[in-house]
């Protein structure tokens, strides 16, 4: 492991972003950790800074190409800060609004990038794309949605291409006697089995909410088809209260209602990844999860993935839904923009970075070795060459998930601008602790639309 | 952060012969408290207060936007539930704190030297950061992997934080748990400042324990237990590291307190006008009951020692 280290001026600078209440996330966040790239010798010192997330193993490789960068380019080296995944979100965007923006902005694209661009904070790339015809060319085309704002291209799609798929004990299932479930209805048919037995049918970390949120992602595909969020995402009126939405919003609450998940699932939160020791200590049976979540389970699960016991699918259909089962949901992949406060040398450093290091082959390699498909072509090519019996087919199944998907929709808290995202979580919780009916959930939801 | 500026009761002017001249020639030992007072206290106050006006994302430029933030934050249910569950966190974390740290309070004054280390054992937890406390007690507390299953004990098992009135219930108990000792101490010292002769008068009066407490030790702890209830009070409005980290607001929105539903608006929707407004209504709110608090006090020369 790398060592990490916190200088003083940096930390200074986080703690003084000077709006009162990121002092209380840095506070509560989780400490933000600076690691001094190029042998560890201390940060601060760089010309480019770049923030992104902390989380294990991921945070490994990000840590690992910007010391490569570092070395091979001593006199514009690049601070990476690493931050946890729920408090970055509004760490990175009360630096934005208050001056103090990284010159790499870690995303998901989306409506959070749309503000950004709304805002004039962050450089327009197409024509940078344009001068680098290989950097498009080597990454996969439905990578670009995301990144794209009005028509110009605005962030660099990096990292991995996650879709959402719904885990299984394998081990568990063998002790109920049970078969993975092939339709909505053996969903429901499979949860009193398990909760007869003391094993929690799903784990879910419902205090996160935007765990609970996939669930709804993919019942809304799978009964009415990716038109359903579609009108929604164009901000038609009343689109929350579709049939479709409110049949899939009552699917949703018989599961709760029929104990679906964990007990105290509310208070579960993702970024202690309480959800996956669920599932690999066998109390619970099965995860609806992001395709990240299998790296992190493989370090911490012991002999879960590497014995075999993991099984994996894309979500099941639901019987007389019209969506095509192909579907996917999740992140088309993550994305660096480059602020435009940054100074132009910075922005140079940055786009020096993104066209030689970020995601050449030794990043592309221990992506895939990690059992990730990277955003670019040519991870699928190393998938034939990968020894390890549970990555391969692991690897090949997040492959074809990603690549034979009729339709690969954006998180919904990613697509959708922040002023709708947040009411939008914050129903899902109430509708999962049964405050609200599926029609309330479409009626306060409905207002929001157009903000 | 809840510990918070005692209310600022302005002393009266005292006009009794001879002491004007006195009184001017420290008054200008106040100018660096003012300063700051008012560097950072009065100004981001005015700030917060103009961009209740304006329309903001916290990114982009600042837009006037007239009263349609206060009309909009008004009208909306979540303040009145926000509110409901604040005043519910400031209730039943008074009514439980202010008996136990009286009680304990009493209990540390006594000269033993064994109350003296007890004493030190219930200051530790206001030794510890609230984030550290919400993460500790979050992982004790987990049905799954937390204290209850892995003492296979049913009772400690429940839904700590899924439930609404259990998940209220165990941030009042946290709060207090972590309160108590600095309400403690200033009962501590307020006891010790008792004069003896009030109970040895008492004693020779045939007074008991009990009695001496609720005759002597209470009343003259009056002015102690407005001021201990003043922090308390306004420090429970503005309760948000615990609460954040503990539950998020929820299960729901069941324990969502005012700075969280401000919290929420400004940096999770970018709606930095109507976290404005939530921000002047928490000043307004705090203002009030400070205010009030200290009428209960009385007048300042209304002295407990009358005649002693």
């Amino acid at each position: 492991m790398e060592p990490v280290n916190t200088s003083r001026r940096s930390f200074l600078q986080l703690v003084g972003l000077g709006v009162p209440a990121s002092v209380a996330l840095a506070a509560c966040g989780g400490s933000p950790s600076q690691s001094g790239a190029g042998g560890g010798s201390g940060g601060g010192k760089g010309v480019a800074s770049y923030w992104t997330l902390s989380a294990k193993p991921q945070e490994d490789i990000r840590k690992d190409t910007i010391a490569r960068f570092n070395k091979a380019n001593p006199k514009s080296k690049i601070d990476i800060t690493l931050f946890a995944n729920d408090a970055y979100k509004q760490k990175v965007k009360t630096a934005i609004g208050a001056g103090k923006s990284p010159t790499m902005i870690w995303g998901w694209g989306g409506g959070g990038l749309k503000s950004y661009v709304e805002a004039d904070q962050v450089v327009d790339l197409t024509s940078w794309f344009g001068e680098n015809p290989d950097l498009k060319e080597k990454r996969f085309p439905a990578t670009f949605g995301a990144a794209t704002v009005n028509g110009k291209l605005y962030a660099v799609p990096i990292e991995t291409v996650t879709p959402i798929v719904l885990y299984w004990n394998k081990k568990v299932f063998d002790q109920v006697g049970a078969k993975p479930p092939e339709s909505w209805g053996d969903v429901m048919d499979l949860v009193p089995k398990f909760n007869a037995k003391g094993i929690a049918p799903f784990a879910l970390a419902g205090q996160s909410l935007w765990t609970n949120m996939m669930w709804l992602e993919f019942l809304f595909d799978r009964i009415g088809g990716s038109q359903v969020f579609d009108s929604v995402f164009n901000g038609e009126k009343n689109s929350w209260s579709q049939p479709a939405a409110l049949q899939a919003l009552g699917e949703v609450q018989k599961l709760v209602k029929a104990n679906g998940f964990q007990k105290g699932f509310q208070s579960t939160v993702a970024d202690q990844n309480a959800d996956q020791a669920l599932l690999f200590t066998g109390k619970a049976a099965m995860m609806v999860h992001g395709a990240w979540t299998y790296g992190s389970m493989k370090a911490d699960g012991a002999d879960f993935v590497t014995g075999g016991n993991l099984g994996y699918m894309n979500f099941p259909p639901v019987d007389g839904g019209q969506g095509d089962p192909s579907d996917t949901v999740g992140n088309p992949g993550q994305y660096v923009s480059i602020s435009s406060q940054a100074s132009k040398e910075a922005q140079d450093a940055a786009k020096k970075l993104l066209t030689t290091t970020m995601l050449d082959d030794t990043e592309v390699e221990k992506w895939v070795g990690q059992g990730n498909i990277p955003v670019v072509k040519s991870g699928g090519d190393l998938i034939s060459g990968v020894k390890d019996a549970n990555d391969k087919p692991w690897l090949q199944f997040v492959y074809e998930t990603s690549s034979k998907a009729k339709v690969f929709a954006q998180s919904w808290d990613q697509a959708l601008p922040p002023s709708q995202a947040t009411p939008l979580l914050d129903n899902i919780g109430k509708l999962f602790q049964m405050d609200i009916s599926p029609q309330q959930f479409a009626d306060n939801m409905n207002k929001t639309i157009g903000t | 952060m809840t510990i918070q500026a005692a209310p600022l009761a302005a002393p009266r002017p005292q006009s009794r012969g001879g002491q004007a001249g006195q009184h001017g020639r420290v008054a200008w030992m106040a100018v660096p408290a003012l300063a700051v007072f008012l560097l950072f206290a009065v100004l981001p106050l005015v700030g917060v207060l103009v961009l209740s006006f304006t329309r903001w994302d916290g990114l982009g430029a600042i837009h006037p936007a007239g009263i349609r933030n206060w009309r909009s934050v008004l009208s909306d249910p979540d303040l009145l539930h926000s509110l409901w569950v604040t005043f519910e966190v400031m209730f039943y974390s008074w009514v439980v704190q202010t008996p136990i740290a009286i009680l304990l309070g009493v209990f540390t004054a006594g000269r033993h030297r064994y109350r003296a280390v007890l004493a030190v054992f219930f200051f530790v937890p206001l030794l510890l950061s609230a984030a550290a406390i919400a993460v500790t007690f979050k992982a004790l507390l987990d049905p799954n992997f937390g204290l209850g299953p892995g003492l296979h004990s049913d009772l400690l098992t429940q839904n700590w934080l899924g439930n609404p009135v259990l998940a209220m219930g165990v941030v009042i108990f946290i709060v207090s748990w972590q309160f108590i000792p600095f309400h403690s101490l200033i009962y501590q010292g307020a006891v010790r400042q008792i004069p003896l002769s009030l109970y040895e008068a008492a004693s020779l009066d045939g007074a008991g324990r009990v009695r001496t407490f609720f005759s002597i030790t209470l009343p003259q702890l009056k002015h102690t237990i407005i001021t201990s209830s003043t922090l308390m009070v306004v420090g429970s409005l503005t309760f948000f590291d615990l609460i954040f980290v503990l539950t998020g607001g929820g299960p729901g929105d069941s324990t969502r307190v005012l700075a969280l539903d401000m919290y929420r608006r400004g940096f999770g929707a970018n709606q930095m006008g109507p976290a404005s407004v939530i921000a002047v209504i928490l000043v307004l709110v705090g203002l009030g009951i400070a205010l009030g608090l200290n009428r209960l006090g009385g007048r300042a020369d209304d002295s407990s020692l009358e005649g002693v």
